[in-house]
């Protein structure tokens, strides 16, 4: 029998990788937080990655609910923060943009589903007074048949 | 004796850990990246007032009450409802086909009035804002096919007249949500 040649093996996990460096982004923050988002079908993509900024929001993972606890928390980039400190966040992110753009700044808020309403309304008041009016709940595609 | 010697030719480099050397770049790739999801349901919030909103009257006939509970169950102008049955309900009392008596005088006078428990879970707000949603698209595409004959979707072009026929769809029905703030029933987080 032939030996079959496995010279186009390399090529085969060429393009494998290449999907993956098309398709994924760079982690910029590890997620400290449970994080699984709702499904829902009334989605609008986020076009204009530089005007998003993101909060999260969920219970803390096992490591760090060791110290936290099991309460819902708020992660902004890569630490946990409170309420009071969205608005100096809503700053801090204003700034990194250009004035004019300021205006079309959004936030996209990645709630973790088994979250209570409470630590959500505070969040948006919050951004409510820091004149963030642009937010989007993140949240997974689904289709018409289950709820 | 003459040697015959076994000729490559120009010596070639094995390249047999081509494979190798791919490997590691993708288990590099697959640990260090993910698939971002960038969608999600798009709201504007209200500005922030120091004095409380004006509280809606609760029997208003142009007020769409919908509240959730601490146990996730869906109160609709006084009634229990299915979540499944909210998107035809909200989008009977904007239109009012059959002028009833108990629903909306005009989309232009409807406001819906949405309040939750501080206990109660985020999926289930979600699910309401997503049928809440819904029920607009669904009425701005009924709208933009009557009178532009494509749905309201589809007018997304960054065109001046595919804004402007947006604008007029929106204005026919004016998306008049309101949130109050939440009850605090029960000690929850």
């Amino acid at each position: 029998m032939p030996e079959i040649s496995t010279a186009s093996l390399p090529d085969i996990i060429f393009i494998l990788l290449f999907f993956f460096m098309v398709v994924t982004v760079m982690r910029d923050t590890e997620l400290k937080v449970e994080n699984r988002l709702p499904r829902a079908t009334e989605l609008t993509k986020l076009v204009k990655k530089s005007l998003v900024s993101y909060i999260y929001i969920g219970r803390p993972t096992k490591k760090y609910a060791k110290l936290l606890g099991t309460a819902p928390r708020i992660q902004l980039n890569d630490g946990f923060y409170t309420k009071e400190d969205i608005g100096q966040f809503v700053a801090t992110e204003r700034e990194k943009l250009p004035e004019n753009r300021q205006k079309f700044m959004i936030f996209a808020l990645r709630i973790d589903k088994a979250v209570t309403m409470g630590i959500v309304s505070d969040v948006k008041t919050e951004l409510r007074k820091a004149d963030a009016l642009k937010i989007n709940y993140s949240a997974l595609p689904r289709g018409d048949e289950g709820i | 004796m003459i040697r015959k010697r076994k000729s490559r030719g120009p010596n070639a480099i094995n390249a047999s850990s081509m494979a190798d050397i791919a490997f590691l770049l993708l288990i590099f790739f697959l640990v260090t990246t993910t698939i971002n999801v960038d969608k999600g349901i798009f709201i504007i919030l209200p500005p922030w007032s120091e004095e409380e909103p004006e509280i809606a009257k609760i029997n208003d006939r142009n007020t769409f009450v919908i509240l959730l509970n601490s146990h996730d169950q869906l109160l609709v102008k006084g009634e229990l409802m299915k979540v499944e049955r909210l998107r035809e309900n909200v989008i009977e009392f904007l239109e009012n086909p059959y002028r009833k008596k108990t629903l909306s005088e005009s989309p232009l006078k409807a406001v819906v009035s949405f309040k939750n428990d501080r206990a109660t879970s985020y999926s289930a707000y979600i699910e309401v804002w997503n049928e809440l949603k819904g029920a607009y698209i669904d009425l701005w595409n009924q709208e933009s096919r009557r009178l532009y004959g494509v749905d309201y979707a589809d007018l997304k072009g960054n065109k001046k007249e595919d804004k402007e026929k947006q604008k007029t769809i929106r204005k026919l029905y004016p998306m008049r949500i309101s949130e109050a703030e939440p009850d605090n029933v029960t000690k929850a987080q």
